[in-house]
């Protein structure tokens, strides 16, 4: 769901209004064509606008709910390495946010209005950060899968047509892969250990696998309106087929764990060089997408008390920074 | 106490700065997902990320020096609440904005001081670990003096609370500047810092901020005192080592 926003209303393609408006939306249309990335300062027609605002402020406020159930276990990591590791990965979430909103803000929308639709429920957020972060394992599996995942839709959309979004997935991947890799390694670690210590391996896959795989959104025969986003080449691979990229990936990894995948249909299929899996429960998707997800509510409160508890000391900054600008003028 | 060995001295004086370090990154460490903006909250989690990192290279020499074949972690997640020697300022909670930065600015100050007296230490690792850790709380002084400033000579409600954090926590910088049995004994040595003696220095920089806050800085009165010389804490602080030490604790003897 960080590159797919098909489970909101599509965002309606207006017919140009004038020959000129026409003109332009053929060399919009040229350049995405040939490759070239788009600027901020270029023209673009306003559907475009809006369907990245739409993708890249989701992106953002993902990467900053994300930090939610993480931080649910800094201070309970069980040594001081792995809250270090744990510390600076959440860190980095946050550096991500921050950089896909100023991204984003080259497209005329600030973050606080971002950020006042993420809190009054007019912006998604991916459905995965929805789910609860109950176990140490839990550590390990975020990274390892939601951020694999995370990875698989990133790497395509860092060839995204939109330059600013296409040079910050190029960044972000790169951390996102050594997140990826230390929670692997987390995982690792569980599965040379004790009996209780695979167990928590184990309990923490069964809860994460399947809400791994609906991070990329419906499937593509139920996501109609991706059509023009491939167009625009804003996005670049159908929901269906990164799934399937993840799924490929992944399962070598689990099974060098030593766990199993929750899944009865999973398969290596010969025919097609790709692994089976079973069917998605779509019913889950839509109640968590629809804000009855285990913690919905519970993320969206913490995200508003901390921006109502910090009014005092944002106001104390601004009065401060006017204060030190009327001395400068006098 | 009499007959507290150099060594065992040593490995106090170690865990015991370590403590500092990990109990006040511990509670910067809350919070995340909490902070005004996440600019601020990055910056709490970047010097969480430092104060810790301080107490593992502590903790790691404090293990060194005993030799039986402890680690950080040991220190950390092992000792029992009255073992641990961080001064009551570290570990009184949170509180809001105005409470963390008046709490970190407090000791930020101290730990100017107090790292760069470590950096000229005898001991070798310690004059080290000083050199190191004064670069990073240099950034925290720096960065939790612009925001008593700000908040002192924001707007009047932020005058008002920030003054009030300070007013409740005064009492516990006292502790800061009393000298333990290890630290009086190192100190012959020249291994240890005389803390004691940056207390007037303390004042001078603590007045100097507070002047350009528009805050008053209160009389010293009362100082709360019990964590540092006999590991008696607040009530808080169990809590703390009830969440850090819990994954430890419930599976003993495990690798992470
Ligand atoms: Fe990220
Ligand atoms: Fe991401
Ligand atoms: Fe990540």
């Amino acid at each position: 769901m960080y590159g797919d926003t098909s489970i909101q209303k599509p965002i309606e393609i207006a017919e140009p209004t004038s020959e000129e408006q026409a003109r332009l939306e053929v060399i919009f249309q040229q350049k995405i064509d040939d490759n070239i990335k788009i600027e901020p300062q270029e023209w673009m027609p306003d559907a475009y606008r809006k369907t990245l605002v739409r993708q890249m402020s989701q992106h953002a406020h993902s990467e900053v709910i994300g930090m939610q159930p993480e931080g649910n276990w800094i201070t309970r990591a069980p040594s001081l390495r792995r809250k270090v590791i744990l510390l600076a990965k959440i860190q980095d979430e946050g550096g991500h946010g921050l950089y896909i909103y100023s991204s984003a803000e080259t497209l005329g929308t600030s973050r606080a209005e971002m950020i006042e639709q993420l809190q009054t429920g007019k912006a998604k957020y991916s459905s995965i950060f929805n789910y609860p972060a109950l176990s140490w394992a839990d550590m390990g599996t975020i990274g390892w899968l939601v951020d694999g995942a995370a990875i698989t839709n990133q790497v395509a959309l860092s060839r995204c047509s939109y330059g600013p979004y296409s040079r910050a997935m190029i960044r972000i991947c790169k951390e996102e892969s050594f997140h990826q890799r230390q929670g692997y390694e987390l995982l690792l670690t569980l599965s040379r250990g004790s009996d209780e210590q695979k167990e928590l391996l184990q309990e923490s896959v069964n809860r994460f696998w399947w809400p791994s795989l609906m991070m990329f959104g419906p499937n593509d025969s139920d996501s109609p309106h991706s059509a023009q986003s491939m167009k625009w080449k804003i996005k670049r691979k159908s929901n269906d087929q990164l799934r399937q990229e993840f799924v490929d990936a992944t399962v070598p990894q689990a099974d060098f764990l030593g766990i199993t995948l929750p899944d009865p249909d999973l398969k290596w299929n010969e025919e097609s060089g790709h692994y089976d899996y079973g069917e998605i429960d779509w019913e889950e998707f839509g109640n968590v997408i629809h804000g009855n997800g285990p913690c919905n509510k519970q993320r969206i409160a913490n995200h508003i008390k901390a921006h109502e508890d910090g009014a005092w000391v944002r106001e104390a900054a601004a009065a401060y920074a006017e204060k030190q600008q009327n001395k400068q003028v006098a | 106490m009499a007959d507290l060995s150099k060594k065992d001295a040593l490995v106090q004086y170690a865990a015991q700065i370590g403590d500092n370090g990990l109990i006040i990154g511990h509670r910067m460490s809350e919070w995340c997902f909490r902070a005004p903006t996440i600019e601020m909250e990055m910056a709490l989690m970047n010097s969480a990320l430092d104060l810790i990192g301080q107490a593992r290279e502590l903790y790691s020499y404090a293990a060194t020096a005993q030799g039986e074949g402890k680690t950080e972690d040991d220190f950390a997640y092992l000792r029992d609440e009255q073992d641990f020697r961080n001064a009551l300022l570290t570990e009184v909670p949170n509180g809001d904005w105005g409470d963390t930065i008046v709490r970190l600015f407090l000791m930020s100050v101290y730990n100017k001081l107090f790292f760069s007296a470590l950096a000229d230490s005898k001991d070798a690792e310690l004059a080290a670990i000083g050199a190191k850790s004064l670069k990073e709380v240099t950034y925290h002084l720096r960065f939790s003096s612009e925001w008593m400033i700000r908040l002192g000579d924001g707007t009047s409600e932020s005058h008002n609370r920030v003054q009030k954090s300070v007013d409740n926590l005064w009492v516990y910088t006292g502790e800061l500047f009393t000298m333990t049995d290890a630290e009086n004994l190192l100190l012959k040595d020249g291994i240890s810092v005389d803390v004691a003696a940056l207390k007037a220095d303390w004042n001078q920089n603590i007045a100097q901020v507070f002047e350009q806050a528009t805050l008053t800085v209160p009389a010293d009165g009362w100082a709360q005192l019990g964590g540092k010389a006999d590991g008696v804490h607040t009530e808080h602080f169990g809590y703390i080592i009830a969440d850090m030490q819990y994954m430890q604790r419930r599976y003993p003897g495990c690798e992470w």
